[in-house]
C-alpha cells in the first residue's frame, strides 16, 4: 500500500507544471476563448514535445508505455492551469481506448496520435464532443465504442459557457471498435475528476490569496472566521477527493474488479468538490468575482463543466448504489 | 505507487479476522459508561492484550507486535468489522501512550506501558476546565511545586469514564504565576491520591460516562511528570496530533459502520421498497467512509516518506466527525417510526457522534487551524 508517486512523475509533473505556468497564463486561456478552435496556439505541440501527449501510447508506436497512474498528476495541473487542450479526451481516453481496440483503426492513427500529429477527441455517444471539429477521429462511447473520422462526419456545434470548449454533437459513419465501452468511459470520468481536483485547487489558492490582501473594517476578510470556514471547508473536500481519484487511476491502470465503483467514488467527490470550490471562490470574492473582466470565472466555468461531464455527483452516486446492490 | 496490499499484509488480515471470528463475545457488552459494562470491557481488553492483538503497533516489549501503520490500519478495519466491543482502554492506548513513546522516561515507559495496554489500568483525560474548553491554554489548575510533589488544586471536567477511571493525564500549571502556553505540565495522576475526587456527571444519554475531577491539596511526586517541568503545552500538542488524526478514530470504524448502514437499507427496502432520497443518503456515507480511508493510506505514505501530521489532522477530525453524525443520523431516518426508538445500537451510536464534532477540539477550532495553519490567512 503505497500511495507515493515515484520520483520520475513528480518530475514529469513539475516540468508540465512549469510549462503551463509560463505558457498558459489566463491571457493564453482567454485567447483560446476567442480562437476559432477554443485551443492555443503552441502549446499542444509543447506537450508533444516532451512526449506528453503520446505518453500512454505503447512505446512500440513511439509512446511512452506510461499508465493511468503517470497521467493522473498531469492531469490535475491541466486543471490547475485551465489547459484548453485535449488531454482527457486525447490522451487519458483515446490513446488507450485505441490502443487496447487495435485492427484497422488503430492501424491507422494510433502512431499518428502518439506523435501529436492526429488528434483523437472522445464524447459519450449520447453527449457532446468537446473540441471534436478541430479533432482527426472522433470515438464516442456508449453501449460501444465507435470510432468516427472527422473529415465526413456532421458536426452540430453548440456553445458551452466555457469559451474553450465547443461542444459537438458528432454523426457519421463510426467504426465499432474491439474495445471495453464501460473501460472506456472510466477513463474519462477518472481523468475528469483528477482536472475537477486541480481546477478546485487553484480556485481555492487563488481565493486564499485574495482574501489575505482584500482589507474590509481595516482587517484582510481572510482573517473573519465566516470567510476561514467556507475556505477550510472547500479545503476539506479536495483533501478527501484527491486520494480517492489517484486510487481510481491506479484501479483503471491494474484492472481492479471495484474499478467502476472506484471511479464513481472519485468522480462524485471530485464533482462535490470543484462545485464547492467554485461557489466559495466567488462568494469570497465578491462582486468582482462577477466580473467578466477577472479571471475567477474562466476556472469556476471550466469547473462547472467537468463537474458535469461523464456523468455528475448524482449520477455517479447511483451507480455507486447499484454496485452496492442498493 | 502501488495500492495493493502485500501478501504479508493480508496473511496479517486473515490471522486478525479468523481470531476476531472466534474471540468476539456473541452478545453486546453493557455500555463501557456503567459501572458493569466499564469491568465487562476492561476483561475484553485483557483477552485481547493476552492473545496479542491489544497494541498491534507497539514494540513487543510492551506487549504489541510490532506491526506496521499500514497492518494497524488493516487491524482496525477487521476489528470494527466483525463486532467486537468498543475499546474502553482507548483514551490511554491512543493519546497517551504516544506521548509516553515520546516523551517518558524508560522508568516511566516501563511502569505504564503494559499495565495501560492490559486494561489493568485505565486512563482518563484530564485536560477540560469549567472555564477552558476550547480555550485550553486558560486552563487554571495549579500544581505548585513542593519538594519531590506536586500539590494540585483546581477542577477539571468532562473527563470521559473519568468516575471509574484507574488514571488521569492532566494538563496543571506547575508555575502558579503563569499565564497562557507557559508554566504548564503534565501530570500523571494516580485515581486514589487522596485531595482528588472524581464526581460522575451524567451524560446525553443519562450514563454517568463524563466526570468532574476535584482537586484540593492533591499531591503527586515529580516520578509522574510526564516531559520537562513547565513544557507541558508542546508535550500535549503531541497527543492533540494523536487525538484528531487517525490514532482514534481509524476510518475502519466508519467504514464498518457504512457498511452495516448500506445492509440496514438492504433489509428495509426489500420490506418496505425503495426510497431514493434515503438510498442517496446512505451512498453519501459509504462514500465519506471511503474518502476518510483512502487519504488516511494516502497520509500514511506521506508518513512513511518522512512528512509530520501537523495541522493536517484537522482535515480528518473534521471529516470522521461530521461523518460519523450523518451515518447515525441517516440511519434514524431509515428506521421510520422506530428511529426514536432508545433500545437501538443506531440510537446509541448516534447520540456518541453527536459528542464527535465537540471534543478534541470544536470542528470550528478544527477549521481555524485549517485556514490559519494549512491554507495560511492571516489570524487577524
Amino acid at each position: 500500500m503505497d500511495f507515493s508517486f515515484g520520483d520520475d512523475q513528480v518530475m514529469l509533473r513539475n516540468a508540465v507544471r512549469a510549462l503551463l505556468a509560463h505558457e498558459c497564463p489566463p491571457e493564453v486561456v482567454r485567447a483560446a476563448w476567442e480562437s476559432d478552435t477554443g485551443r492555443t496556439d503552441g502549446l499542444w505541440a509543447a506537450l508533444a514535445e516532451m512526449g506528453v501527449v503520446g505518453m500512454t501510447a505503447p512505446t512500440s508506436v513511439g509512446g511512452l508505455g506510461m499508465d493511468e497512474t503517470d497521467l493522473v498528476l498531469l492531469l490535475e495541473e491541466a486543471g490547475r492551469a485551465a489547459l484548453p487542450e485535449p488531454l482527457l479526451e486525447h490522451t487519458a481516453v483515446g490513446i488507450p481506448t485505441l490502443a487496447e481496440a487495435g485492427g484497422p483503426v488503430a492501424d491507422a492513427w494510433l502512431e499518428r496520435a502518439a506523435a501529436g500529429e492526429a488528434t483523437l477527441g472522445a464524447g459519450p455517444a449520447d453527449g457532446y464532443a468537446v473540441g471534436a471539429a478541430a479533432c482527426d477521429l472522433v470515438l464516442l462511447i456508449g453501449d460501444q465504442v465507435g470510432a468516427v473520422p472527422v473529415d465526413g462526419a456532421t458536426l452540430v456545434e453548440h456553445r458551452s459557457i466555457d469559451g474553450s470548449r465547443r461542444l459537438f454533437e458528432v454523426g457519421g459513419d463510426a467504426v465499432v471498435l474491439d474495445a471495453d465501452p464501460a473501460l472506456a468511459f472510466d477513463r474519462a470520468a477518472a481523468a475528469a475528476a483528477a482536472q475537477c481536483a486541480g481546477v478546485a485547487q487553484h480556485l481555492l489558492e487563488a481565493t486564499v490569496e485574495y482574501a489575505a490582501q482584500r482589507f474590509q473594517f481595516g482587517k484582510p476578510v481572510g482573517s473573519y472566521q465566516a470567510v476561514k470556514h467556507h475556505l477550510a471547508d472547500a479545503a476539506l473536500k479536495i483533501e478527501f477527493a484527491r486520494p480517492a481519484a489517484h486510487h481510481a487511476a491506479w484501479c483503471i491502470a491494474v484492472g481492479d474488479s471495484d474499478r467502476s465503483r472506484d471511479v464513481s467514488l472519485a468522480k462524485a467527490l471530485a464533482s462535490e468538490a470543484v462545485d464547492l470550490a467554485a461557489r466559495t471562490a466567488l462568494q469570497c470574492h465578491g462582486a468582482i468575482g462577477y466580473t467578466y473582466e477577472h479571471d475567477l470565472h474562466l476556472w469556476m466555468k471550466r469547473g462547472w463543466a467537468l463537474s458535469a461531464a461523464w456523468g455528475d455527483a448524482a449520477w455517479h452516486r447511483n451507480r455507486i448504489a447499484a454496485a452496492l446492490g442498493i | 505507487m502501488d495500492l495493493s496490499f502485500t501478501a504479508a499484509e493480508e496473511a496479517f488480515r486473515e490471522e486478525a479476522r479468523t481470531w476476531l471470528a472466534e474471540n468476539v463475545p456473541a452478545e453486546p457488552l453493557a455500555s463501557m459508561d456503567t459501572p458493569d459494562g466499564f469491568e465487562e470491557h476492561r476483561a475484553w481488553e485483557h483477552v485481547l492484550f493476552d492473545a496479542g492483538w491489544g497494541v498491534v503497533s507497539w514494540p513487543r516489549r510492551y506487549g504489541g507486535r510490532e506491526a506496521s501503520l499500514v497492518e494497524w490500519l488493516i487491524f482496525e478495519e477487521e476489528y470494527w468489522a466483525s463486532g467486537a466491543p468498543g475499546r474502553v482502554s482507548s483514551n490511554g492506548v491512543s493519546l497517551l501512550a504516544p506521548t509516553i513513546f515520546d516523551f517518558g522516561t524508560p522508568e516511566q515507559k516501563d511502569r505504564f506501558l503494559v499495565p495501560m495496554a492490559r486494561g489493568d489500568e485505565i486512563w482518563a483525560q484530564g485536560w477540560s476546565e469549567p472555564d477552558a474548553g476550547s480555550d485550553l491554554a486558560g486552563i487554571n489548575t495549579k500544581a505548585p511545586r513542593d519538594g519531590e510533589h506536586f500539590v494540585i488544586d483546581g477542577q477539571k471536567t468532562w473527563c470521559s469514564r473519568g468516575a471509574f477511571a484507574d488514571w488521569f493525564f492532566c494538563l496543571v500549571r506547575t508555575d502558579p504565576h503563569s499565564e497562557r502556553h507557559a508554566g504548564l505540565s503534565y501530570l500523571l495522576v494516580p485515581g486514589d491520591t487522596e485531595g482528588l475526587e472524581a464526581r460522575a456527571i451524567g451524560r446525553l444519554d443519562g450514563e454517568p460516562g463524563f466526570a468532574e475531577l476535584f482537586f484540593d491539596g492533591a499531591r503527586v511526586h515529580e516520578r509522574y511528570l510526564l516531559g520537562g517541568e513547565g513544557e507541558g503545552w508542546a508535550v500535549a500538542m503531541a497527543t492533540t496530533g494523536s487525538e484528531r488524526g487517525l490514532n482514534l478514530r481509524a476510518p475502519g470504524r466508519f467504514v464498518a459502520a457504512a457498511d452495516r448502514l448500506v445492509g440496514l437499507y438492504r433489509e428495509l427496502a426489500d420490506s418496505r421498497g425503495p426510497d431514493l432520497d434515503r438510498r442517496d443518503q446512505v451512498v453519501g456515507a459509504w462514500m465519506g467512509a471511503q474518502a476518510y480511508r483512502w487519504q488516511t493510506y494516502a497520509t500514511e505514505s506521506r508518513l512513511r516518506g518522512g512528512a509530520p501530521i501537523g495541522s493536517e489532522a484537522s482535515f480528518m477530525k473534521v471529516l470522521w466527525s461530521e461523518l460519523d453524525v450523518e451515518l447515525h443520523a441517516t440511519a434514524l431516518r431509515l428506521l421510520g417510526r422506530d428511529g426514536e426508538r432508545a433500545d437501538s445500537s443506531w440510537m446509541d451510536g448516534y447520540v456518541f457522534a453527536l459528542s464527535g464534532p465537540i471534543y478534541a477540539g470544536t470542528n470550528e477550532i478544527q477549521r481555524n487551524i485549517i485556514s490559519e495553519r494549512v491554507l495560511g490567512l492571516p489570524r487577524r
